[in-house]
């Protein structure tokens, strides 16, 4: 089995979904004859023709509102948007159109459709290329979003969204792109390489929509994270000698609440940890479903970890991400209570 | 304004305001006839002049005349003014039922009846509109059931969109008529979009984008017309210039360009205005700009330009902002009665027939709406459920949604 970094992984998944359904059609800003900014679509055009992969105009809502007419037309358009922090302009598209499409025709028009957006930090990329904008799609009915944290998730859950038929929204936390990240700036990147989770098998496979994976076991207290900070989490577990058990969401909705459930009555203690700011952020809902579901089982107050809510600064980026210090005081914290 | 010598911003405002008498004087109207038809495959550049007039068929002795003349049969004009005169008995009646507490909102089309319904004349089956909310003709013309409108309306245990809509709001996959947001300019970009698809499937099937004069102002507009222009996919884009965005007259939106279909003119793209209250010509232009589609020549961008008799909506009193007789003064007249006397000079058509006509379509309206509301309107009768609610979010309801449910039908005292 060959090791992939998780653009060659995403770049496999579309050769094989294009390659398997003639449906499926590739656009968005720079990803035709380039083949994407990140290259997550290198190759596509040349092996698939332009009328299947091809560049579009610097128009977000027009590139998102086309995909739901072809998707509606019977296509299967899986489309980029170049970074999560544009995807503003076509929120309109995604909220009152693409999400809402089958319920309010009642079932006679659907967008099957992923929008995939490359997210997150720690790439210094100031405040228009850094945001974690999940929370904004995951409370909109009608949407799937999805964030992988390994190669080998982003090929099977990209496969899965795009063979899903309601629109997924895709996030890829651009950090992982070409190696883990475990929020320790300051040593060298390990390249996916040199890491297990990048054995990435040829050939069609998914990994369903919906289900949460236990990536550490531990008895002492559950971390929930997801995309970025699955990877912080292992390491700052690992660091302070704590049997944390480690639970990678991959899918913010629909929530995978049984895996949840489960591990936090074993434990008793539970820290939600994200990149993205506080209020409001996806973390407050984690913490509203722990309670419902496990109140009697906590020990202590459930802790959140999180970015400040300020905009996501340049030069102060590691003073802004939520990396293994803080991620461990909340943990002590937990622990000690 | 006086010059104060200092600099102001410029606020258009229409020419008249309630009180003052309206007067059309400064529209350029060209006669009847008087524009020229060109071939479909003629170059943009080439008809840049059709964005800036008005292509008229119907003459004032209620002839047609001209290029663009004779696109239909008879007795296809005599179905068109049947399809108008459903169309205005229905809206009549609605507004009504919605005065009558039987629904909470209803939009007409009074007035612009014949855009909506010459142009579905001229489309094919597999073809897919991407309507505003006041295009109901289309589905009228394409012969969709106006009971299953009314259902619609109503929002009753008929309703094809199962309660979720407020009126007005109709979706039939079937008649090439895509499901309507609500929310404005969104469809424009996703008729080109339809169209897209339609060209990389190697098909012929044309979409066609609705928008109203105040909605162009949009980016969606704009965006509409860049994957238009960029990708030339079979697709016809509409703009309905009825004068009224609720109270903002057409030129907040317009802005300096001299005519909604100038705008098409930066985009490449054949950009034509017609009389929207002639049916003949509505019809004429339309069947060129789906040929053209059809022939893989590109889009087309058409203005229609009419006028909104009625209330933007049931929630709506022009009389706060546009004089009263403003309707009465408007210089291209009414579809209908257009059409009717075009009819009836050409001999087959007269005002007893007309009568006849009228009589049996207020019958067959009431008929419908009585079937309707037989079933259930907005508050009384049979009536979607919450399990409607939570259906269709997703093709397969999710745990979440399925927890919710069993809460919803225990409130409701069904679970």
């Amino acid at each position: 089995m060959a090791k992939k970094t998780m653009i060659e992984a995403i770049r496999d998944a579309h050769h094989i979904a294009m390659e398997a359904d003639e449906k499926v059609v590739v656009f968005g800003e720079d990803v035709g004859y380039f083949g994407g900014v990140f290259r997550c679509t290198a190759g596509l055009q040349e092996k698939f023709g332009k009328a299947r992969c091809f560049d579009a105009p610097i128009c977000e809502g027009g590139i998102v509102g086309a995909a739901i007419g072809m998707a509606a037309y019977g296509l299967r358009p899986c489309i980029e948007i170049q970074f999560a922090d544009y995807a503003y302009p076509a929120y309109d598209q995604i909220v009152s159109e693409a999400a809402r499409l089958r319920h309010r025709s009642g079932g006679q028009f659907t967008a099957p459709m992923v929008i995939r957006m490359p997210t997150g930090g720690g790439i210094f990329g100031g405040q228009t290329h850094s945001q974690s904008p999940e929370a904004l799609f995951a409370h909109v009915s009608g949407l799937k979003t999805v964030i992988p944290s390994t190669p080998y998730d982003a090929k099977g859950l990209l496969l899965a969204s795009i063979e899903d038929n309601d629109p997924v929204i895709f996030l890829e936390p651009k950090r992982l792109y070409n190696g883990p990240f475990d929020g320790e700036h300051d040593k060298s990147i390990v390249p996916w390489s040199k890491h297990d989770d990048a054995e990435v098998p040829d050939g069609h496979y998914t990994v369903p929509l919906g289900k949460a994976k236990i990536v550490r076991e531990g008895k002492d207290v559950t971390i929930l994270a997801y995309g970025t900070m699955v990877h912080v989490a292992k390491k700052t577990a690992e660091d302070q000698g704590i049997d944390a058990e480690v639970i990678d969401l991959r899918t913010l909705v629909p929530l995978d609440t049984e895996t949840i459930a489960q591990s936090v009555q074993k434990t008793g203690r539970c820290v939600v940890v994200h990149e993205a700011t506080r209020t409001c952020g996806y973390g407050a809902e984690l913490v509203s479903i722990v309670n419902e579901l496990c109140f009697w089982a906590l020990e202590a107050p459930v802790e959140r970890v999180t970015g400040w809510d300020t905009p996501y600064p340049h030069s102060q980026e590691w003073d802004y991400f939520p990396g293994p210090k803080r991620l461990g005081a909340a943990l002590n914290q937990v622990m000690e209570a | 304004m006086t010059d104060t010598g200092r600099s102001y911003l410029h606020v258009p405002e229409p020419s008249f305001r309630p009180g003052d008498k309206p007067t059309f004087d400064e529209m350029i109207i060209p006669k009847a006839g008087a524009v020229r038809r060109p071939p479909v495959d003629v170059h943009p550049d080439d008809i840049q002049d059709l964005a800036r007039t008005i292509i008229r068929v119907m003459s004032s002795d209620n002839e047609a005349v001209g290029e663009w003349a004779a696109s239909l049969t008879d007795e296809d004009a005599l179905e068109g003014l049947k399809d108008m005169m459903r169309l205005r008995t229905m809206d009549a009646r609605l507004l009504r039922a919605q005065r009558q507490g039987k629904t909470s909102f209803y939009m007409q089309a009074l007035g612009e009846e014949a855009v909506a319904c010459a142009f579905q004349k001229a489309l094919e089956p597999g073809d897919m509109n991407f309507p505003t909310y006041r295009q109901q003709g289309l589905l009228i013309t394409s012969g969709y059931p106006m009971t299953s409108m009314m259902n619609q309306i109503f929002s009753n245990s008929q309703d094809p969109m199962k309660g979720r809509q407020l009126g007005n709001l109709y979706s039939s996959k079937e008649h090439g008529f895509f499901s309507i947001s609500g929310n404005l300019a969104t469809q424009f970009v996703q008729a080109v979009g339809w169209a897209m698809a339609s060209a990389i499937e190697g098909n012929d099937r044309v979409g066609v984008g609705w928008i109203g004069d105040g909605s162009t102002a949009e980016g969606d507009f704009h965006a509409g017309l860049v994957f238009a222009s960029t990708y030339q996919p079979p697709c016809v884009l509409n703009i309905v210039n009825n004068q009224w965005a609720i109270s903002t007259y057409q030129g907040i939106a317009r802005g300096n360009a001299a005519t909604f279909a100038s705008k098409g003119l930066a985009f490449g793209l054949p950009s034509l205005r017609v009389d929207g209250n002639d049916y003949l010509a509505v019809h004429a232009v339309a069947k060129w700009a789906i040929e053209r589609a059809r022939k893989r020549l590109g889009p087309t961008l058409i203005e229609y330009v009419t006028y909104r008799e009625g209330a933007h909506s049931t929630s709506d009193d022009p009389s706060a902002y546009r004089p009263k007789d403003e309707a009465d003064g408007w210089p291209l007249g009414d579809p209908i009665e257009r059409l009717k006397g075009y009819l009836i000079a050409k001999g087959v058509w007269s005002e007893d027939r007309h009568a006849q006509m009228a009589s049996q379509i207020e019958d067959e309206v009431a008929a419908a709406q009585r079937e309707s509301e037989a079933i259930g309107t907005l508050l009384e009768g049979d009536k979607p459920g919450p399990r409607d609610m939570f259906e269709d979010v997703y093709e397969e309801m999710p745990p979440h949604l399925r927890e919710q449910l069993a809460q919803s039908l225990k409130e409701a005292g069904e679970g």
